[in-house]
């Protein structure tokens, strides 16, 4: 593997021009400061309860992410590219996303193979010949990025379904512009304030053609052990909007309601931050005690939006991924601005074979996997785990995809002997309404903080950082 | 709201009502029992403390003896006890966050290190009288800043009076199984057969709803047992009275009545409780038997909150 890329100091070890005044300020900033600041950034973290459970450990269990002081800087040139390059990529999702679901001209091109589509557990036949408004599947996009070299963007993974972190954007703003007001002072950094009001209107803008004027968005969790809760919460309280459960809501006449203090109130859109397989039993998991009855056939009766929409797991699978060059493409007729990584895909035999051969060397991943488990990050991993995975992937080949591992770039990062570089990935929130595709200028930015790890998951010991887009 | 928003905010105000509560009923119980038995008897304070608390009966499957070890141990720190005050700071904590955007920063903020401070400082409980007097400082402190931050910092809409139905109601539960187990000793003078042992019972009872100092500028008088029991019935002027708390229910019904344009059950129910005890005076009261009175009164008021769940809760 060669050497990261660092973006504070270059390959050739120059400090980047976005770098400049952080790294002015580093110096003149003693070492113990910082970690005062960083103790005290902890602490606000535990008050305010931004906390993750992680599954499998108790169901009391609640952890903070880890979060690094040393903002991520990314200059206004980069970000104007990156952004071009998530819009594209979202639309494109969108477009394939009504395709499948209506004419399927992308498979009649023979472009994907119909099998990755049809057998493929979260693509939906229920959502065949269904439209939804303003032909909007993915409202609420989280792109995963990561970097090489100056130059190259590649998408890892695209979150199509419920994408979380984006109240650590916000929150890791709102506590660095506490403890360093100095040097937001010395920096112009784009705000990310705006989020929630962008969020809100782009889902009312979604609302269906049922709903009245003013129409009423909820924003609907699993309950509070799921490991997102404080997002959640944090989001409904930021867009004004109830956070619902599943037990709040009941269906009549394929209308939905929520039960409230005054009697039954309609709601029209809704936020769902949870699965396919949870929302509505009647459809779905039988056992799930999450969802709502008969939800789904108010959504098919077009009387309530869903965000995202039912099904769009068939687009940020692993298996379709490796497609998604040729995805944008085929529907807007454009070269990809964000580059994909290049991938070996486990159920055609001339990539097994290759994959088989170089275990040692790969990532392979399983195609419905998240959250960075399951993964084989074969440079890292012992020699038995290796082998163990072997046998995994000729059991199941078409469950599986590999790609090279990635030098991700690093940042500067506080650890426990002082500055040292660290991995980082970037998840920027793209919103797509009825009219147009917006990104806040941000994102979450993930360390993994093991020295050499290239894991950034908040569920394997990775952290943030806030992520700053210069205004130029 | 939705339903269950409000039922968390109206639970979530009721336990942190009764963990400050049961910190108000183990310290008084631990002053009265500093006394040297000259002073005050032969009654085993441990004993009512638990029924005042209503946990007597799971007490016993557990213990043998009601002795201060036991019952502080039971009511303050035990988890097989559903009403300890460590089980009332977690269901409020619980419940505050399942409602986090109905409350305000500064009243999660409060719940949310009482939580911290419960699992930080007295996860092995108390191991000394000293130990324990800043536990149930710190939980009475709790409840204040819990309070003073809905009172400062909360909309007046229905949030805010769903949280002060919980807490009126909660209170007035109470302040009614203190009167219920001690009654007998607040009889009128003619009935009365305790000796001069009763004073140091009555300031008990005072102070178990912090009302010793209010006690004196009301009636500007030495303790009498039926002034006592005058005070934390009818009186509406101290805050624990049951009068003063069924004030406050018929004013937050009725706030939610007008806000919603619609009356139900649970106005009525609270306006014909409030208006027995606006007509009541004690003469009455022990002429009709206190003891009586009190039990109804406890019927009355857990009926009150079954109305209230079923109008507006489930």
């Amino acid at each position: 593997m060669a050497v990261a890329f660092d973006e504070m100091n270059g390959p050739q070890g120059e400090l980047r021009p976005a770098y400049e005044e952080l790294s002015r300020w580093l110096k003149e900033t003693p070492p113990d400061a910082l970690e005062h600041r960083r103790q005290e950034a902890e602490l606000l973290f535990r008050r305010i309860g931004i906390t993750f459970a992680v599954y499998g450990d108790s169901e009391s269990t609640e952890r903070l992410i880890p979060f690094d002081v040393i903002p991520r800087i990314i200059s206004g040139k980069e970000w104007t590219l990156l952004e071009k390059g998530l819009k594209q990529r979202t639309r494109a999702i969108n477009m394939f996303l009504k395709d499948i679901y209506h004419g399927r001209e992308i498979l009649r091109a023979g472009l994907i193979p119909d099998d990755l589509i049809f057998q493929n557990p979260v693509f939906r036949p229920e959502m065949n010949g269904q439209d939804v408004p303003h032909d909007v599947y993915v409202h609420i996009a989280g792109i995963d990025i990561v970097r090489t070299n100056p130059d190259e963007f590649f998408v890892l993974e695209d979150n199509a379904r419920t994408p979380s972190g984006v109240s650590y954007m916000l929150e890791n703003r709102e506590i660095m512009m506490r403890l360093f007001p100095d040097l937001f002072a010395r920096h112009r950094v784009a705000p990310v304030e705006k989020y929630p009001d962008e969020l809100l209107s782009c889902l009312r803008s979604v609302a269906p053609r049922s709903a009245s004027t003013e129409p009423t968005v909820a924003l609907m969790t699993p309950g509070v052990y799921n490991s997102a809760y404080y997002e959640h919460s944090f989001l409904a309280d930021k867009l004004g909007v109830e956070l619902v459960e599943g037990r709040d809501l009941i269906v009549k006449n394929d209308e939905v309601f929520m039960r409230t203090t005054e009697g039954l109130k309609r709601v029209d859109v809704i936020y769902r931050r949870v699965d396919d397989d949870f929302l509505d039993p009647l459809t779905f998991r039988p056992d799930s005690a999450l969802g709502v009855p008969g939800l789904m056939s108010a959504y098919m009766a077009g009387n309530v939006t869903l965000a995202n929409a039912v099904g769009t797991g068939i687009a940020d699978d692993k298996a379709i991924y490796s497609y998604m060059p040729e995805v944008v493409k085929f529907y807007l007729g454009e070269e990809p601005i964000l580059k994909n990584v290049p991938t070996w895909r486990c159920r055609e035999a001339g990539d097994l074979a290759y994959v088989l051969d170089h275990l040692s060397e790969l990532v392979v991943k399983e195609v419905h996997g998240s959250g960075g488990y399951g993964m084989l990050i074969g440079p890292a991993a012992t020699k038995a785990t290796i082998e163990a995975f072997r046998d995994k992937l000729k059991r199941e080949p078409e469950g599986f995809i590999a790609q090279p591992t990635l030098a991700l770039s690093t940042c500067p990062t506080c650890t426990e002997s002082g500055l040292a570089p660290r991995h980082v990935d970037l998840r920027p929130f793209v919103l797509t309404g009825s009219k147009s595709v917006s990104i806040v200028a941000g994102g979450l930015t993930r360390v993994a903080l093991k020295e050499g790890s290239l894991v950034v998951n908040s569920s394997q010991g990775g952290g943030t950082k806030d992520t700053w887009i210069l205004d130029e | 709201m939705l339903s269950r928003t409000a039922e968390n905010l109206y639970w979530l105000a009721r336990y942190v009502e009764r963990a400050e509560y049961l910190a108000r009923t183990i310290e008084a119980t631990l002053r009265v029992t500093a006394l040297p038995n000259t002073y005050i008897g032969q009654t085993n304070e441990w004993d009512s403390a638990l029924l005042t608390a209503g946990v007597s009966a799971s007490f016993y499957e557990l213990y043998e003896e009601a002795n201060e070890t036991n019952v502080v141990e039971y009511l303050s720190f035990s988890t097989a006890n559903p009403s300890s005050i460590r089980n009332c700071i977690e269901a409020a904590r619980l419940n505050s966050r399942s409602v986090r955007t109905a409350l305000t920063g500064e009243m999660w903020d409060t719940i949310n290190s009482a939580w911290l401070e419960l699992q930080s400082v007295w996860s092995g409980g108390a191991k000394t009288r000293e130990q324990l007097a800043n536990f149930l400082r710190f939980v009475q402190e709790t409840s204040l800043r819990f309070d003073g931050s809905a009172y400062r910092t909360m909309l007046r809409n229905d949030a805010y009076w769903f949280s002060r139905l919980g807490l009126h109601l909660e209170r007035a539960d109470n302040t009614a199984r203190i009167l219920d187990v001690k009654y007998h000793l607040l009889l009128p003078e003619d009935e009365h057969v305790g000796g001069p042992l009763d004073y140091y019972q009555w300031t008990s009872i005072l102070r178990s709803v912090s009302a010793l100092t209010a006690y004196h500028w009301v009636y500007r008088e030495t303790l009498k047992p039926w002034l006592i029991a005058d005070l934390l019935i009818l009186n509406d002027t101290l805050p624990r009275s049951l009068a003063s708390c069924y004030g406050n229910l018929v004013r937050n019904l009725d706030q939610i009545g007008v806000s919603y344009g619609r009356q139900g059950a649970a106005q009525r129910h609270a306006r014909g409780v409030r208006n027995r005890l606006e007509h009541s005076n004690m003469q009455d009261i022990f002429q009709h038997g206190l003891h009586e009175f009190i039990q109804e009164f406890i019927a009355d008021n857990s009926r009150l909150g079954d109305i209230i769940s079923k109008q507006y809760l489930i």
